[in-house]
Parts: structure tokens; C-alpha cells; sequence
């Protein structure tokens, strides 16, 4: 079992995203569950979510407490949250960010400089959508450094929580993100 | 077909399908998403009952009786204190034998205020005289609402099903709904029998005076109707499993575990197990990943799906030689302990020598982990025997 966690601020869509790996893990033929670290919902508050892909049934309910990945929506939250709790040696972060690693950490780096990927989320968005929400733009990002999650699939996926013109845009958001590297 | 939705929404249309004619409710968190997309349903022309938004909870539950009494389906659904504010009508709705049907979302009760999950809540609703189910995970709720109507409608008794709030109602977990196709044939049109409804050309009166003459051979007929559904609640679970083809499988690295699932209560577990656990509700799916990745410490666990009635015979069989039983509780009757751990006491005296010891669990939303389960399966093997909060 995988098991992911997400942090971001109130109205990044963060849970958003959380749902939209469990749904497009599910239709690469995954059992996967999705869930909030429910917080009263505030705009610009910290929030977490979780997802967890799998095999096998899953059953377990708790909070994730070791992801084998983290995707860090808002480089603000560092040294606000305690972002890399439970890191394992293995696992692999993805940040909004448009500083370089060196920038973020000032210190010595949680983990090996191989596991993290950083990408400007918040340009992107602003460019692609107008508007600075980069969860599909990270769900790009996330697919590209993971392997994990097949960029169909979230695309299919978005088509489920969204249509129109909104729809395209974060198709393209997420087209785009993947496509980095 | 297997789809992936949200808990809350899986409940909803499932709710959509059994088609009921009124549905009313007033909104609160964790319960918000379930009423919200009925009524979403409702505005797009995809259902066709009477939405009531209500003014409170207590109106809700009222309208709910009232068009229950006209001989309307019906759905409401709750949380925490919206059940609370319900509870005066929701004692009228069993005493008036109306099939009402409610979903409670779980959530703690107040003070302090609390949003997050426990039994509390439901636990005020226990004497009430409805019957009470929990859903381990969405798909047993898309079960256990369809059993729920079929029960009610049949027996003249209210049916609660009851889903952890958040850690059910806002998961995205795969389930599988049943076609209406199937819904349909499972739960036909309700209709009533005369005298059983609200009708001017055959006047009925419910809910009247009972004078000390009759009211107490009235509630001892309502206590053992409640007794008498036990039978069959077990098997029509048990068949809704079989018609969605659902029932959860051993997998590989499962062999040496074992599934008894008699409806009213499932064991998961080794065969001949040393320590029982005994709960309701999400809380299962997380000892049975402890038991699983645990299996030298020959535990097992009873999934409780029906709290009222109180299957304790079958509890009582299912224990088979295990030698300890922890009762966990994510409630608390304060001052004295947690409330199955309570009863369970009570059925079990002098009629087995199996070691029980009641935990408190998860109240206000305590996150419940593989570490706290270690702690439970230590201190049950103590002599020790009063209850004890992990957490």
C-alpha cells in the first residue's frame, strides 16, 4: 500500500486533489480512499488530505502518519507545519515553489536531493487558468515524478468533478506540469 | 458496478433510488454533504420527492413523522446536536410505530464543541425504540439503507443507520450501488395497510392517551417487535450482500484468517482466537488491517452491525473459547463506562468465563491507530478489569 499525504492552505483545492489520485488510481485498476484531515474548512488555514492506493482492499482508516509522498502546495508552510513528520528515508515531495531547493532549505535537507521536486505551480496556474489554484498542475507534477498515477487517467478523472471551459484549462494545467522535467 | 464516489454521496443516491416520497432536513456538519446532494437531485430533476428544508432539526424530524403518519416514504438525516434537538419527536416517531428512516452522520456531542467523530450522539437515541445499525464502511451503508426500509416498512419500526462522520461521509472510497432496477424489486412501492395511515374516509389516531390500562402492554409489545426483527434483519443483510455480490473475500495474504458473517455481527479473525476485539462501525477496517499484519497474536474481531436489538446470543456463541474481550466504545455513559462495553457486561454475567475490559475510543474524533491497539491487546491480558481511555 501507498500512502500519500497532502498539505496546503484552505482554497487550493487541496482535498480536491487528494480525491482526484484516488480517482484516477482507481480507474488505472488500484483500490485507493481519499479523505480530509478534517479541519473546520477556513480559507488560507493549513489543511491536510490523505490518499491511499492499493492492490488490495483497503480497510485501514486512520491518519497517515509515514507517506511514501508528500505534495507541499504552499512553500509558506514551511516552518509552520511540520511538513516532513513521519518521512521515511524513500519518500518522495513534491513542492509549489518558485525558489530552488537551496533556497527552501537554508539547513541540511530533510531527505536526499533525489527526492524532491519542485515546480513553480502557482505561475503555471496563474498562466494556464488566471487563477493562482495549482492542484491540477501539482496532480501533473505528482504523476510525472511518481510514475505512479497515468496522466489519463487524472484527466479522466477531472472529468468527473469538472466541465466546460474550467474542465480544458486544468486539462491543460495538468498536460502541461507533466510534461516538465 | 464498482465505481469510486464519495461516502455521502453513495448514501444519497442510494436514498434517490428507494424513492422517497418527502425528504426534510436541516443541514450540519458531517451530515451537510448526504442532504445537499438530495437536494441537488432534487433541483436537477433526477428525483421527484417533496425537498422540505426546515427551519430545525426539530421541525424536520417532525415533518418526517407527519408525512410518515400520511403513508409517505421517508428519509431525514442528522448529526450530533441536530439529533439531539430531534430526540422528543423521534421517541413519538417509534411509540407512533412509523418507518422512518434516518441516517446519522456520528459526531460528538457538546461541551466543548466537537465536529469530529465519535458515538455520542447516537447513544441518547438508544432507549428510543428504534433499531440501530452501523455501516463499517460506504458500501455497507448503500446495504444497510436498503435493509433499513425493508425493516421499517415491514415491522412499523424506525431505522437508524449510522455512519462515521468525515471517516465515512467524506471518504472517496469504491463501492458498488445497486441498479434501480434491483431497488426496485428489493423495495416495492410502500404502501400501508388501512388503519395504518392518516386518511379522512378512515379516520386513525396516532400517538394517543394511554391510560395506565394499556400504556404499558403497549410498550412492551414495541420492546418485543424490536426483539422479534433480530431474525431477519441478519438475513435480509445477508441477501442485500449476496444480490450486489459484495461480500468482502480472504486475500492471499489472508490464508490463515477466517470470515463468519451471520448479518447482525461478522467475525474476522484466526480461527481459535486468544483475544477478541468487539465494536461498531469504521473502526473495524482499521483492527482488521492489525489483525492481518498480527496474525501470531491470534486475535480476532466481532463487527457489531446491529446495536438495537442486541444480538447478545449470537456475541455470545461467536466468542467461541477466546479468552480475553475488549469492548471498544467511541462513547462514553460518564461516570460509568462505555455503553456496549456496559451492556455486553450485563448479557454476558455468570454465562462466561471469558475475561472482558471496556476502552474508550476515539472520542471527539481521536484518531485510532495500529499503536493503540497494541496497547489495548497488553492491558487486556492484565488483571486489571475497569475501563480504561487509550488515546
Amino acid at each position: 500500500m501507498l500512502e500519500i499525504r497532502l498539505h496546503g492552505r484552505g482554497g487550493q483545492g487541496v482535498v480536491t486533489a487528494a480525491e482526484l489520485i484516488a480517482i484516477a488510481a482507481f480507474k488505472d485498476g488500484f483500490e485507493s480512499q481519499a479523505f480530509p484531515n478534517f479541519g473546520v474548512e477556513r480559507r488560507g488555514a493549513p489543511i491536510q488530505a490523505y490518499t491511499r492506493i492499493s492492490k488490495e482492499k483497503i480497510r485501514l482508516r486512520s491518519q497517515i502518519y509515514e507517506p511514501d509522498f508528500l505534495i507541499i502546495q504552499d512553500d509558506t508552510l514551511f516552518g509552520v507545519v511540520d511538513l516532513f513528520k513521519g518521512v521515511k528515508k524513500e519518500t518522495k515531495v513534491v513542492i509549489n515553489s518558485s525558489k530552488k531547493l537551496n533556497e527552501i532549505f537554508s539547513n541540511k535537507l530533510p531527505l536526499k536531493k533525489e527526492n524532491f521536486f519542485i515546480v513553480d505551480a502557482t505561475k503555471i496556474a496563474l498562466d494556464i487558468l488566471g487563477k493562482p489554484i495549482i492542484n491540477t498542475v501539482m496532480l501533473g507534477a505528482f504523476a510525472q515524478f511518481s510514475g505512479l498515477i497515468k496522466v489519463k487517467s487524472i484527466k479522466d478523472a477531472l472529468r468527473e468533478k469538472f466541465s466546460g471551459e474550467i474542465l480544458n484549462k486544468n486539462i491543460q494545467a495538468t498536460e502541461y506540469a507533466f510534461n516538465l522535467k | 458496478m464498482k465505481t469510486i464516489l464519495e461516502g455521502s454521496r453513495v448514501i444519497a443516491e442510494t436514498i434517490k433510488m428507494i424513492k422517497p416520497s418527502v425528504v426534510s432536513a436541516y443541514p450540519i456538519t458531517p451530515q451537510t454533504h448526504i442532504v445537499e446532494d438530495l437536494a441537488k437531485f432534487k433541483a436537477n430533476g433526477a428525483a421527484n420527492y417533496e425537498y422540505v428544508r426546515a427551519e430545525s432539526e426539530f421541525a424536520a424530524a417532525s415533518i418526517v413523522l407527519g408525512a410518515s403518519a400520511a403513508g409517505e416514504r421517508v428519509y431525514t438525516a442528522t448529526s450530533s446536536q441536530g439529533l439531539l434537538l430531534m430526540i422528543e419527536v423521534l421517541f413519538n416517531i417509534a411509540g407512533m410505530r412509523l418507518p422512518v428512516v434516518l441516517t446519522c452522520a456520528n459526531r460528538g456531542v457538546s461541551a466543548p464543541i466537537t465536529i469530529w467523530n465519535d458515538h455520542q450522539d447516537i447513544m441518547t437515541l438508544r432507549d428510543a425504540g428504534w433499531i440501530i445499525l452501523f455501516a463499517e464502511n460506504a458500501q455497507e451503508a448503500i446495504v444497510l439503507h436498503l435493509v433499513a426500509y425493508k425493516i421499517a416498512e415491514k415491522y412499523k419500526i424506525p431505522v437508524t443507520v449510522n455512519v462515521d462522520g468525515f471517516v465515512l461521509t467524506h471518504t472517496y472510497e469504491p463501492s458498488v450501488l445497486p441498479t434501480q432496477s434491483q431497488v426496485n424489486k428489493y423495495l416495492p412501492k410502500y404502501k400501508p395497510q388501512k388503519d395504518e395511515y392518516l386518511n379522512v374516509e378512515n379516520p386513525v389516531t396516532f400517538g394517543a392517551f394511554a391510560t395506565p390500562a394499556d400504556y404499558m402492554d403497549i410498550r412492551e409489545e414495541l420492546h418485543n417487535d424490536i426483539k422479534n426483527t433480530q431474525k431477519e434483519i441478519g438475513q435480509e443483510i445477508k441477501k442485500v450482500f449476496k444480490l450486489l455480490n459484495v461480500r468482502e473475500k480472504i486475500s492471499q495474504k489472508e490464508k490463515n484468517l477466517i470470515f463468519n458473517d451471520n448479518g447482525l455481527v461478522e467475525y474476522y479473525g484466526v480461527k481459535n482466537p486468544k483475544i477478541i476485539f468487539l465494536t461498531m462501525g469504521s473502526l473495524v477496517g482499521t483492527i482488521k488491517d492489525f489483525i492481518k499484519e498480527n496474525q501470531k497474536e491470534k486475535l480476532g474481531v466481532l463487527k457489531l452491525r446491529s446495536f438495537r436489538p442486541l444480538p447478545d446470543k449470537i456475541i455470545l456463541k461467536m466468542l467461541k473459547n477466546a479468552k480475553y474481550l475488549a469492548i471498544l466504545d467511541k462513547n462514553i455513559s460518564l461516570g460509568e463506562s462505555g455503553v456496549l462495553g456496559m451492556e455486553i457486561k450485563g448479557a454476558f454475567f455468570n454465562k462466561t468465563k471469558i475475561k472482558i475490559q471496556n476502552f474508550i475510543v476515539g472520542l471527539g474524533g481521536r484518531d485510532i491507530t495500529e499503536k493503540h491497539l497494541s496497547k489495548i491487546i497488553k492491558i487486556i491480558q492484565t488483571k486489571k478489569d475497569q475501563s480504561v481511555f487509550i488515546g
